[in-house]
């Protein structure tokens, strides 16, 4: 068949065929530059990572209490960090998750329509703080006043920066977990109602249930977002690996230790440069397992109203 | 004083004048004047947006979770002469003495078990081998105990359509309520699960006053003893079940059952 013979019509189908394929294609090449991202930061951590990992065994890696890279003494004992890391966002998720449950169950189950519309904006206000007036905030505000109830505390130190990392992590949980009460269907709140539920009684046994889905997210992106946080506990807490968990002392974190490293004078190929890589890499592990594991219980608990 | 009709029949509740409007101003129901007997069915028939539902709801004080709506007139539920409608009275005691059934089945994201449990446990009960009990005879009264004794610990949501809407049954029955409404209990359901659903209310009217809102007109023949024809908030006409389909009084109500009009 020669290309003569081709309908207008057929001709027309194909333009139009044409633009479709290339909106499409132009579709793909953005949903694939985030993956490409991903893949070529992991890359790099990884391709980093290696030749620290020729010269320190793994073993000594996961075993050692000990991280002093750049000291003469040299220790690659990434627990001292992975333990700041761990306590901080313990604090505060101890802080966030009662705080931003509630406020989700308040805002959506009991306050009325204008108190709604006025406490969520002030909420999002505190999302939009940048956490160095956090990180101050803990070290000027929080821990001196922490001082006077535990004299004994050190100016640095890992329960002032982890409470106000879950006082910055409130608004995303209330959000979220808002967002998913607000989602279940109003049938389910009759029903309770209709049985004698009191308000409260049909926020805690039934919304809360029905939403779990979405409030189990909520504390995912919380956790992720207490791991990945550098400037509050790089200014409050110190930057003295310590391997610890106890809150009143002071600690680095994974990522307060890649900051504070980071900054200084290192020698491009060393392997203090090449031991923030390492770092980066174990924190990307940490908040890829957590995501995986909040996943799964989304799965597990996935909303069926 | 026990208010009885010519049929000598227990008024259980009754509207006077009851008049509803919703936030917005619009006024859904217009001077409703409608006993509701004890140990029979009561049906609310009439065009989507006659009110039949708003006037259903009034009885356990659905309308108070909206802020704005207002009730006037009163609800008067017998022996005791309670105005549920008044403010001072609790709607919560009212939801415990009146329950409701709902158009689609609303099973909590709970166990069977626990769905039928709910009312007892919002009531305080924790004797675990009176709520055994209560459970057992709830769902044997919804005719579901035969279908999920085994299996009282599975998630509501595993149940069919029909099956969820006995349980919603069950778990208004658990509470041993005086009344219970039904709004368009069947409309979801297929013909099959409806006729189990009708063949069970008619059953439990031996036990409580049924109040049902349906749209289906066949429905309230087969199982209504009274039945309400309304239009446009008012009531039209309430008579026996009998006398409304064979001979009403009414031309809008003759006009509506043979299908003119709505």
């Amino acid at each position: 068949m020669s290309e003569t013979t081709i309908s207008p019509q057929l001709a027309k189908k194909f333009s139009r065929n044409l633009i479709e394929r290339l909106i499409e294609f132009g579709l793909l090449c953005s949903a694939a530059f985030a993956v490409l991202i991903t893949a070529a930061i992991v890359f790099v951590l990884v391709s980093e990572a290696i030749p620290f990992f020729q010269h320190v065994s793994l073993y000594d890696f996961f075993t050692d209490t000990v991280w002093t890279p750049n000291y003469s003494i040299k220790h690659y004992g990434i627990l001292a960090l992975v333990s700041g890391t761990l306590t901080t966002t313990f604090i505060a998720l101890f802080v966030a998750i009662p705080l931003g449950t509630i406020t989700a169950i308040y805002l959506s189950e009991f306050a009325s329509h204008k108190v709604r519309e006025t406490i969520k904006p002030i909420l999002e206000l505190l999302v939009g703080v940048p956490t160095v007036v956090f990180g101050y905030f803990a070290l000027m505000m929080v821990t001196p006043l922490l001082q006077k109830i535990y004299p004994d505390l050190t100016t640095f130190n890992m329960l002032g920066p982890g409470i106000v990392m879950g006082i910055m992590i409130v608004p995303y949980i209330a959000s979220v977990a808002e967002d998913s009460m607000r989602a279940v269907p109003m049938a389910m709140r009759e029903g309770a109602y209709a049985m004698g539920a009191t308000r409260f009684q049909t926020a805690v046994r039934v919304i809360t249930p029905a939403a779990i889905s979405g409030i189990v997210a909520a504390y995912i992106l919380a956790i992720s977002r207490a791991v990945g946080e550098t400037m509050i506990v790089a200014i409050a807490a110190g930057q003295q690996p310590n391997f610890t968990f106890n809150p009143v002392e002071s600690a680095a974190t994974i990522t307060s230790y890649i900051v504070s490293v980071a900054l200084g004078d290192l020698e491009h190929g060393g392997i203090g440069y090449q031991s923030i890589f390492a770092a980066g890499l174990t924190l990307l592990l940490m908040t890829l397992s957590f995501n995986i594991v909040g996943h799964m219980a989304r799965k597990k608990f996935a909303e069926r109203y | 004083m026990v208010a009885k009709n010519k049929h000598n029949e227990i008024v259980k509740a009754e509207s006077k004048d009851l008049n509803f409007f919703y936030a917005d101003g619009t006024q859904a129901l217009k001077n409703v004047s409608l006993p509701v007997y004890e140990n029979k069915i009561t049906a609310l028939i009439g065009p989507s947006g006659c009110g039949k539902s708003t006037f259903l709801r009034c009885f356990n004080r659905m309308h108070d979770l909206y802020p704005g709506n207002r009730y006037d007139g009163e609800i008067t539920l017998h022996p005791d002469n309670t105005n549920i409608l008044d403010k001072k009275v609790d709607p919560i005691e009212v939801r415990m003495r009146i329950s409701m059934v709902f158009q689609k089945p609303n099973p909590f994201p709970k166990s069977i078990y626990e769905n039928v449990a709910y009312g007892l446990r919002v009531r305080g009960e924790t004797n675990a081998r009176v709520i055994d009990e209560k459970i057992e005879e709830a769902l044997k009264g919804a005719s579901l105990w035969e279908e999920v004794k085994d299996r009282l610990q599975d998630l509501a949501f595993n149940l069919s359509g029909g099956q969820q809407q006995r349980l919603c049954i069950a778990r208004a029955l658990a509470t041993e309520p005086e009344i219970m409404l039904f709004d368009e209990p069947t409309s979801a359901l297929d013909p099959i699960a409806t006729v189990n659903i009708e063949e069970l209310m008619s059953g439990l009217k031996d036990k409580l006053s049924i109040l049902i809102v349906t749209h289906n007109m066949q429905q309230a023949a087969r199982i209504s003893d009274y039945t309400a024809y309304m239009y446009l908030g008012e009531l039209v006409e309430h008579d026996k079940t009998d006398t409304i389909f064979t001979k009403p009084s009414k031309k809008e109500t003759e006009d509506y059952i043979t299908g003119k009009f709505g």
